[in-house]
């Protein structure tokens, strides 16, 4: 690509309001962007920042309360905003294409791929219908599906989401259209299935020399797949330039804060503790004069930053087109800083608290097809847990990895006592409580042993006040029973989760996400439990919400000693905070070890993919490419073998499908189950690189 | 697939014959008052009573009965009608089939109707249109069949004098005669149909494939012909099928107001003069028209629905 | 913020609930349909309430028969709406009909509602073998044409209020149960409820206290559909002769006993037509109204 090149999208000044019956709420404010002929540019930020919103606009899709106030997007040199709906018609899908974040929807139901693909080209091009189809299966051999003709006769429920997306971006280039918008297409899809789109993604600007807007929350994606890099906050945008220069010198106070919310694979609970940006979000109406992040801002200057609203200006002495929207980038040393807070001290492990011994869950499924019926083979069993062996000691942080139906959630359930397991035990504190149903259990059993959910939008009852339902825990589990104590007992644990004592009163929905994610963490700490299972407790946060959410679990378990269960699918996550680490595929424990052990080879090779799919957002940091091919097996039809076989991108041969692999021990407490033996496993070169101290460029 | 269907048809049998017994119960034994006592009237003496149990064969064991009921139903046997004097099949077949003619121009009007008021409403929800609709359909589904009779009587029929205030085709069918109570029953339904096309409509308008199929750079027309109807039109099909069961109940109320000589004022006949007899056979066919409907409404869904139908 | 030392106890009282309840209805203002529509049940049910100095006639007392609206009575007060065939007043059997309509229909569908919600409960949570005998019960009932199974119930059993309420319960509560059925098995993979379970809270208490509140938006809408369903359906039992028995009055009846003379008289039918269809009328856009708040938030 070469400079002199007419861009291919351009955007100026552009604000864009949605008008309500409140009034107008200003969505994204102040926008510029050019996009050049075959290149990549990443639009980064957190859920209301106005990313997909610019989509939208571009797309000239806004809904009838949505509207261009001011500026213009210029698409090869036509204003996109001036364009009726015949002339936007003519560009949508032939010249501009988009790909969505859940791919299932995205797709009609009742449509074969095929009709949906063909009547693409149909559309925009004067075709025949067999030139269409053969076209139409040229592309999805393009974006690497395995037997296209099966594709194309297949509705969309009959593919895998990852074929799915697959489908949806070979539907998106099938006109060879000039830009492609990609709005969080990875957001909905597994971790390893996420890097071989991201992988696709990434080939496609080569391939086809198609320019591309990457949106997304995730900034080691957007490091992944992008040329350059535009960070927003509020509806607006704070920095932007390329990758190299922004992820080297992030100069905004707000880019430099998220890069600290990140778990990276150099960071540690203890030496080097994530930093939460303070405060949140404010809402569209609420934003304060001057700068939007003024608020939150550790450099906030009182009479500078808070008079009039500025403009974007050039970072001087970095890349031309590194540019900042702050006042005060020049006064703000951030190498000074540390990127973390301040380091903290690490907890001495205890004793045994929790023992799985050999623990299997099966589901009995009825099969009502007919050939079952003939086989006389009606009940078949779903193996979500088998064989379930680790420990975990007071104070630990014990880790279980896996992709969705590994089968994480499943233990979960029979360890709450919401299912009783099928065999083997589950010895918390020396007691066998794996068949003990949880009407069953002693109210010291239940307080002792607690969960945190997952979805923040779904763990306080709505109906009720915060107050109502962190009483009702402190009644139910016998703490205190006198009304005035309870009330104290209440504002004590408000405290301890940092959130003002007056949400007492408050309603679910006045609370955002991660404040109801505290509540969440609150209601299990109540009764002093000595074991918590969290399930993925950040996944649905905003990375600087999430990360003050995780900080904050962190610093419970410290002073109370907790051992904690991270149920995750993150490994950056993971490796931030857990000591110990189990990885879970199909009911199958295949690797558990200490978290050095885990990330550090021999690795099972499901793990060391599991490392590769990681998004790291750091350019310094080099990995291996692992792009698992195929499905997930479904968990009624497992492989024969080794569960892994189908994807295993080490498989050795045949014992691989016909046989279950023995656990090898490596160390004490390290343990893979793998055919291929630890000496030629040792060999294997680490996954993850990350360079000297001394070679990096910028202190971390 | 096949097995779906089998289990369809295998509960619509059930359904039947689990209905059977509960009208045998309710008509035919002394559960809810004496059977002759009802037929014969309260001044019957005891020994008249007794003789008519005999003949009629209700001093059987109740088994046996209800073997020799069901046995007869299967056969086409109905029984007497008493308040005809004759066998109530000849007195049931020309009422259904008056009523069949009944219903048929009812949905003739009501369907293209309601399906085309509901998608238009539904293509552009908030409109004046869709707001207007909305309205006028709320208005109608509130006034009852006997009310809105009473209404167009007085605007047609003493009003305007266009149209015959009884429908007894006493001189043979006439069309004229038929339009009020299909006019009723089409006023009646077709807001509550149009309500749930508008409805799911609205709902796929507003799912992301159609989103998706607008930013294609589809043609407006392929985008709501292809992508929108085909997925809009799977629920009110179900809804319309279920129609047909709320018809039976309308056609009794219409009937009866306009001495239109069909099922519904037959089946209101029978039960007001206790002739048990042709009221269980209504009682029957009307249940075995509705469970029949039901099980066409929800094979037919899960035949437009090709999630459902490859899995 | 307040500080530690301002936040206070609560005092749990009935009072703020009451309010909270009332303001609720407040939020109508943002539906002028919705708005009618309380207008319109508002005006019945103070009709119904005030019934006795509203009417100025006994409802069933003959007095002067075949009077047109607007003719004055010999003791000097005015027949607004006429007398009917028997020589009753036609806007006192009009606003004592209400108290009957206002009084039975309630009661059917709170009955039918009772029954329905705690069968939806346990089909819904408990799942399995009481699901499916619940579920294959209701779809029985549920088949059979509504007035048919009215007239055959009512031809049995009899005619007569406590009937009616029991008819329409054994007739509707199907229905309200797959609606609460549907909406517990969506609640009932929720996290609160999760942890409601794995606090050891019992199966009652989490479908009462965690699940039903939850459920409660789409259900008031129902409840007012419903209502004025069950209205339609006390209606044309009176207008096909199985509704109350005479001489009370009763909408429906009063067309029935007066249809054949709608030809001369037709202000003795149109009259109680106008009134059931406008109480109906009422409760149907009460319910869109609610809906449509519900739908913004």
């Amino acid at each position: 690509m070469t400079d002199n090149q007419d861009p291919v999208l351009l955007c100026k000044d552009l604000c864009i309001s949605y008008y309500t019956r409140a009034g107008e709420i200003p969505a994204v404010v102040d926008f510029s962007l050019t996009v050049k002929p075959g290149e990549t540019i990443g639009i980064v930020g957190e859920s209301g920042c106005g990313k997909s919103t610019v989509a939208m606009a571009i797309m000239q899709y806004m809904g009838a309360n949505g509207g261009i106030k001011s500026g213009s997007i210029t698409f090869k040199g036509r204003d996109l905003t001036t364009l009726n709906e015949d002339e936007l018609r003519s560009i949508r899908g032939s010249e501009i294409s988009m790909i969505y974040q859940e791919p299932f929807a995205s797709l009609n139901p009742s449509l074969k791929i095929s009709t949906q693909l063909m009547e693409v080209p149909l559309a925009h091009e004067n075709i025949s219908k067999e030139e269409a189809r053969k076209r139409s299966v040229q592309m999805l051999t393009d974006v690497n599906l395995p037997d296209p003709e099966r594709v194309m006769e297949s509705y969309p429920h009959q593919l895998s989401g990852g074929q799915q997306q697959r489908a949806v971006i070979a539907m998106g280039l099938l006109s060879n259209p000039s830009l492609l918008l990609l709005d969080e297409p990875t957001t909905a899809l597994d971790v390893t299935v996420e890097a071989g789109i991201v992988k696709l993604i990434a080939d496609i600007s080569k391939k086809f020399g198609t320019s591309q807007i990457y949106i997304s929350h995730n900034l080691g994606l957007i490091l992944e797949t992008c040329d350059r890099v535009f960070v927003m906050y509020s509806g607006e945008v704070v920095e932007e330039g390329t990758i190299n220069s922004l992820f080297t010198w992030p100069k905004h106070p707000y880019t430099h804060g998220l890069f600290s919310c990140i778990p990276l694979p150099t960071t540690d609970k203890n030496a080097a503790p994530l930093k939460p940006i303070q405060g949140q979000l404010p809402l569209p109406f609420e934003r304060p004069s001057g700068c939007y992040f003024g608020p939150r801002c550790d450099h906030f200057e009182q009479g500078l930053c808070d008079k009039d609203h500025f403009r974007m200006e050039n970072v001087e002495g970095s890349a031309p087109d590194h540019r900042v929207r702050c006042l005060r980038y020049k006064d703000i040393d951030h190498t000074k800083e540390a990127s973390g807070d301040t380091a903290k001290e690490s907890l001495e492990i205890g004793k045994r608290v929790l023992n799985v011994d050999g623990m299997k869950k099966y589901y009995e499924v009825k099969d009502a097809s007919l050939m079952a019926l003939i086989a006389g083979k009606s009940v078949r069993h779903v193996k979500a847990n088998e064989e379930l062996n680790f420990t975990a000691h007071e104070s630990e942080t014990v880790a279980i990895v896996g992709e969705s139906g590994c089968g994480k959630s499943t233990f979960a359930k029979v360890l709450m006592g919401l299912e009783t397991g099928t065999e083997g035990e589950i010895r918390h504190k020396g007691k066998d409580i794996s068949d003990i149903e949880v009407r069953d259990r002693s109210t010291k059993q239940i307080r002792s042993l607690q969960m945190v959910f997952q979805n923040p939008f779904d763990t306080l009852n709505p109906s009720h006040t915060i107050g109502g339902q962190i009483s009702r825990v402190i009644r139910q589990f016998g703490i205190e029973t006198d009304k005035k104590k309870v009330f104290d007992r209440v504002m004590t644990l408000l405290d301890t989760i940092k959130l003002p004592r007056d949400f007492y009163f408050r309603k679910p929905r006045q609370l955002s996400g991660g404040q109801k994610q505290r509540i969440g963490i609150a209601r299990a700490f109540a009764g002093n439990p000595n074991l918590v299972i969290c399930d993925e407790p950040v996944s649905a946060l905003d990375v600087s919400v999430a990360a003050a959410v995780t900080e904050l679990l962190m610093d419970i378990q410290r002073e109370h000693k907790t051992t904690l269960l991270f149920i995750s699918h993150d490994m950056s996550v993971v490796r931030y905070l857990s000591d110990r680490i189990v990885v879970m595929y199909l009911g199958h424990l295949l690797e558990r070890g200490t978290t050095e052990q885990i990330f550090a080879p021999p690795y099972h090779p499901y793990t060391e993919a599991l490392l590769s799919a990681v998004p790291i957002a750091d350019p310094e940091i080099t990995k291996r490419r692992i792009v698992l091919e195929g499905n997930l097996p479904s968990a009624i039809n497992p492989p024969k073998g080794c569960p892994f076989c189908t994807r295993c991108h080490r498989k050795i041969g045949d014992i691989c499908d016909n046989e279950p692999p023995q656990d090898q021990v490596v160390s004490d407490r390290h343990v893979i189950k793998c055919h291929i033996p630890i000496e030629e496993l040792s060999k294997i070169k680490p996954v993850i690189i990350v360079p000297d101290e001394s070679e990096r460029i910028h202190a971390k | 697939m096949i097995l779906l269907l089998l289990k369809r048809i295998g509960f619509m049998i059930f359904t039947m014959i689990v209905v059977s017994i509960i009208l045998f119960l309710l008509l035919e034994t002394g559960l809810t008052g004496d059977p002759a006592t009802r037929v014969l009237g309260n001044f019957a003496s005891d020994e008249q009573k007794e003789i008519w149990r005999d003949q009629q064969g209700y001093n059987q064991p109740v088994i046996v009965r209800y073997a020799k009921w069901l046995g007869n139903f299967a056969t086409g046997n109905l029984g007497t009608s008493i308040r005809y004097k004759g066998p109530v099949k000849d007195v049931l077949l020309p009422r259904l089939w008056n009523t069949a003619i009944l219903g048929f121009w009812t949905f003739a009007i009501m369907i293209p109707l309601s399906l085309t008021l509901g998608i238009l409403s539904g293509m552009k929800e908030g409109s004046l249109l869709d707001r207007t609709i909305s309205v006028f359909g709320i208005l109608t589904t509130s006034v009852p069949e006997f009310a809105s009779a009473v209404f167009f009587s007085a605007l047609f029929v003493f009003g305007l004098k266009w149209l015959p205030g009884t429908s007894s085709m006493s001189d043979g069918f006439e069309f004229k005669q038929l339009l009020l109570p299909a006019m009723v029953l089409v006023v009646y339904d077709f807001g509550y149909v149009a309500r749930m096309t508008r409805a799911s409509m609205a709902e796929v308008m507003t799912s992301q494939y159609v989103r998706s199929a607008v930013l294609k750079g589809l043609p407006y027309r392929q985008v709501i012909i292809r992508h929108a109807l085909r997925n809009a039109l799977i629920a009110p099909f179900t809804v319309i099928m279920l129609q047909i069961n709320w018809l039976l109940s309308g056609v009794i109320v219409v009937e009866f107001f306009f001495a239109y000589k069909g099922f519904g004022a037959l089946l209101l006949e029978a039960s007001l003069n206790n002739d048990i007899a042709l009221l269980e056979a209504c009682a029957m066919v009307a249940v075995v028209v509705a469970v029949s409907s039901q099980t066409i409404a929800d094979i037919g869904y899960t035949f437009l629905n090709p999630r459902i139908r490859f899995s | 913020m307040t500080t530690e030392s301002t936040t206070q106890m609560p005092s749990v009282g009935y009072g703020a609930a009451i309010l909270r309840f009332i303001k609720s209805f407040g939020l109508l203002r943002e539906s002028w349909v919705g708005m009618i529509g309380a207008v319109l049940v508002l005006f019945w049910v103070i009709v119904a309430v005030f019934a006795p100095l509203i009417a100025q006639f006994d409802p069933n007392a003959s007095i002067q028969p075949f009077a047109k609206p607007g003719a004055v009575a010999a003791s000097g007060s005015t027949f607004w709406l006429g007398t009917d065939h028997m020589g009753r007043d036609i806007l006192s059997r009009i606003v004592w009909g209400s108290r009957t309509v206002l009084i039975y229909a309630p009661l059917a569908t709170l009955s039918a509602y009772t029954v329905g919600i705690l069968m939806g409960l346990m089909a819904g949570y408990r799942g399995g073998l009481v699901d499916d005998i619940l579920s294959r019960i209701s779809d029985i009932i549920l088949s059979f044409p509504v007035l048919v199974l009215y007239i055959i119930v009512i031809a049995t059993i009899g005619a007569s209020g406590f009937n009616i309420v029991i008819a329409i319960t054994f007739a509707s509560s199907p229905g309200i149960m797959r609606i609460v059925r549907g909406l517990v098995l969506d609640l009932r993979n929720r996290d609160y409820v999760a942890a409601a379970q794995t606090r050891g809270e019992s199966d009652w208490r989490i479908m009462l206290v965690e699940i039903l509140p939850n459920a409660r938006g789409p259900l008031i809408v129902d409840a007012c559909l419903r209502l004025g369903y069950v209205i339609i359906t006390i209606g044309v039992l009176g207008f096909l002769g199985l509704g109350l028995p005479p001489p009370d009055p009763d909408w429906g009846g009063m067309v029935n006993e007066t249809r054949q003379m709608a030809m001369v008289f037709p202000h003795m039918t149109l009259f109680p037509c106008i009134a059931i269809s406008s109480l109906i009328l009422g409760f149907n856009l009460l319910a869109d109204g609610l809906r449509e708040i519900s739908l913004r938030d």
